[in-house]
């Protein structure tokens, strides 16, 4: 039996490869990757004392922006931009610093700091003012929603298809494999959908989650995510024959997301070994998009990066995953090497 | 019309799957295609529906919207009804309104699914799963059906239902062309189609079969060389290819199965010596 076991084990190279890997996996994540504690803060300093106070400041405060010319509003829109953790604004006493909310572990970080220096300097944390965890999470959370159903959902409900024998049915219908594609997603498009805007409502009437910026550019964000996260789903289905390996496979994809997407331990806090992974990661960008969008009010002119590297992603997996799905439909396609269809009843010759 | 693959071969990998295999299949005939497992039926029938690609050869072939099959699994969505998976593969082919209505509720009738209409495909029976494949893939009235051992696995009963929808689909003009190993069923086909280790043993009708078989076949308790015997129920078959039978043997009148085995047989017995 034991013998029996093993050869199976060893001929299972996907749960060969998730025994092996995931131990070591979450080995170097919570070894480099889970630590709450920012060791420095982007810092900006404005006002006409910029310079003086700049030099004053500890090295904890990685001063980044000085602007003598620079207003408290130049500060607020740094801080939206999520170009820094804490801005001072000089030219008045106390001086006044302004803490990046959104970014929990940072402002936390920068409040204990900051306390230290008693009445010389004026505290405000903006967009999360109490600092509480779940202002943070759900937007988060919203990403990993989506993740969740674009990727495992779809990914066995395409690998169903091909289990089931139905998708070699397909593939000899005169259907084309983008219209299959197409119906097999749309249904998983629409329920993510309706599931973030849930989850999104539920965030704000239950947590009082604040809901700042545009909600067409939160819906075009969402929208390009989920494409990335559709793409993932096929791509998973044509890599696994059973329902089993499809979630499997999909666990490799979400489990790095949970943990190194900076959703649950600040990626300014990893080790630059694996912080490199979390900038890889679809949910990574997406969170930087909810969280400025709902909490900080941030446009998307000031998101452009996280829009664009996402639409990149969006672009290459969901073309790469389709493209792949259609091979599996049409394996003697006019594109197929071996083998032509034409229209009408033919002599077809392969060699 | 008459459909075909010529001198098709197939490799997966280094096994060869059809070695240069050519069958014909005219308009309103059933061509069976029997062999044991990995003879190659799949194969050839996945060749001429285009899902497999050919190493060499050609096919002919009609063009999808004319081309009905019924794959070796379910055939059908387990979630859906019997109803809304006729609907949905009709869509496909572009049936709608009355006409569809028409020939969902002629094709249920004949498929004896009417009283099942409305249950979902998960809850039929083998046979009546297969029968829905079956109906299907003759919605759209194909000029060429191709069935992938529509009857393995099913009550006798719902064996003599398919069989019969077969005959009627060949009757109604199109090419039928039906993988099996049932060799009783095959017998009915008015052209056969031997396949061992992809290659052709013969093909011809059963009585072609029948008149083309060379050799002896005997009964006995106790054969003479093992490797030329099989069992058949209570006793043993033997099978003299060229010598004869030593004196004494009972000599028996070959039927399909004794033909398919002992040429099955022969050419395993060549190779190895």
């Amino acid at each position: 039996m034991i013998v029996k076991e093993f050869r199976e084990l060893v001929r299972d190279r996907r749960t060969l490869g998730l025994l092996i890997m995931m131990p070591l996996l979450l080995l170097v994540i919570f070894g480099y990757a889970a630590n709450f504690y920012v060791s420095s803060l982007k810092t900006a300093v404005v006002g006409p004392q910029a310079t003086q106070v700049a030099a004053t400041l500890p090295s904890f405060f990685d001063v980044t922006v000085t602007q003598p010319s620079g207003t408290k509003a130049d500060a607020e829109t740094l801080l939206q931009d999520n170009k820094v953790d804490v801005a001072f604004v000089t030219g008045q006493t106390p001086v006044l610093a302004l803490v990046n909310g959104s970014n929990l572990f940072a402002a936390q970080s920068a409040v204990a700091a900051l306390n230290k220096a008693g009445d010389k300097v004026k505290t405000q944390v903006l967009y999360n003012p109490d600092l509480k965890t779940s202002w943070v999470m759900i937007p988060a959370i919203i990403g990993l929603i989506l993740t969740f159903i674009g990727t495992i959902i779809t990914s066995i409900g395409m690998v169903r298809e091909r289990e089931a024998g139905t998708l070699e049915q397909l593939a000899v219908m005169p259907i084309k494999p983008s219209r299959v594609i197409l119906g097999k997603i749309a249904p998983y498009f629409l329920v993510a959908s309706v599931d973030m805007v849930i989850v999104t409502v539920l965030g704000i009437v239950l947590f009082g989650v604040p809901f700042n910026g545009n909600p067409l550019a939160f819906a075009l964000g969402a929208a390009i995510f989920l494409f990335v996260t559709l793409g993932l789903g096929v791509f998973i289905s044509t890599i696994s024959q059973t329902a089993g390996q499809a979630i499997q496979t999909a666990f490799f994809f979400l489990l790095p997301q949970i943990l190194l997407s900076g959703m649950i331990f600040p990626l300014e806090a990893m080790a630059a070994g694996v912080r490199w992974i979390g900038y890889l990661l679809p949910l990574t960008y997406f969170t930087m998009i909810s969280q400025g969008i709902m909490l900080r009010g941030a446009p998307i002119s000031s998101l452009w990066l996280p829009f664009v590297v996402l639409t990149v992603m969006a672009l290459v997996v969901f073309t790469g995953a389709t493209l792949r799905f259609r091979r599996d439909l049409a394996p003697g396609s006019p594109a197929s090497p071996t083998r032509k269809r034409p229209a009408a009843a033919e002599t077809v010759s392969a060699a | 019309m008459t459909y075909s693959v010529r001198s098709a071969t197939v490799r997966f990998g280094h096994v060869l799957a059809l070695d240069d295999v050519t069958v014909e299949v005219p308009a309103g005939s059933v061509v069976a295609v029997v062999g044991g497992d990995g003879a190659g039926k799949s194969t050839l029938l996945r060749a001429l529906v285009g899902e497999v690609a050919l190493d060499s050869g050609t096919v002919e072939a009609p063009p999808k919207q004319r081309l009905g099959y019924l794959p070796a699994s379910s055939g059908s969505w387990a979630a859906l009804t019997v109803t809304q998976n006729i609907d949905f593969v009709a869509g496909i082919y572009g049936l709608a309104g009355d006409e569809l209505t028409a020939r969902r509720r002629e094709l249920l009738d004949r498929a004896s699914l009417t009283p099942a209409a409305d249950r979902l495909a998960a809850q039929l029976s083998g046979g009546m799963r297969r029968k829905l494949g079956f109906v299907m893939a003759i919605v759209h009235r194909p000029e060429l059906l191709i069935l992938d051992e529509p009857s393995t696995g099913i009550d006798p009963v719902s064996r003599i239902d398919l069989w019969r929808l077969a005959s009627e689909a060949a009757a109604s003009g199109a090419a039928v062309l039906m993988s099996t190993t049932y060799l009783d069923e095959a017998e009915r086909a008015a052209h056969l189609v031997v396949l061992d280790d992809g290659k052709i043993l013969v093909q011809g009708s059963y009585d072609q079969v029948r008149a083309g078989f060379a050799g002896v076949v005997t009964q006995t308790a106790e054969p003479v060389r093992a490797e030329w015997a099989w069992r058949r129920g209570r006793v043993q078959r033997e099978y003299w290819p060229s010598a004869g039978p030593p004196p004494g043997a009972t000599t028996v009148a070959p039927d399909l199965e004794d033909i398919v085995i002992a040429l099955s047989l022969a050419r395993r017995n060549a190779v190895l010596s």
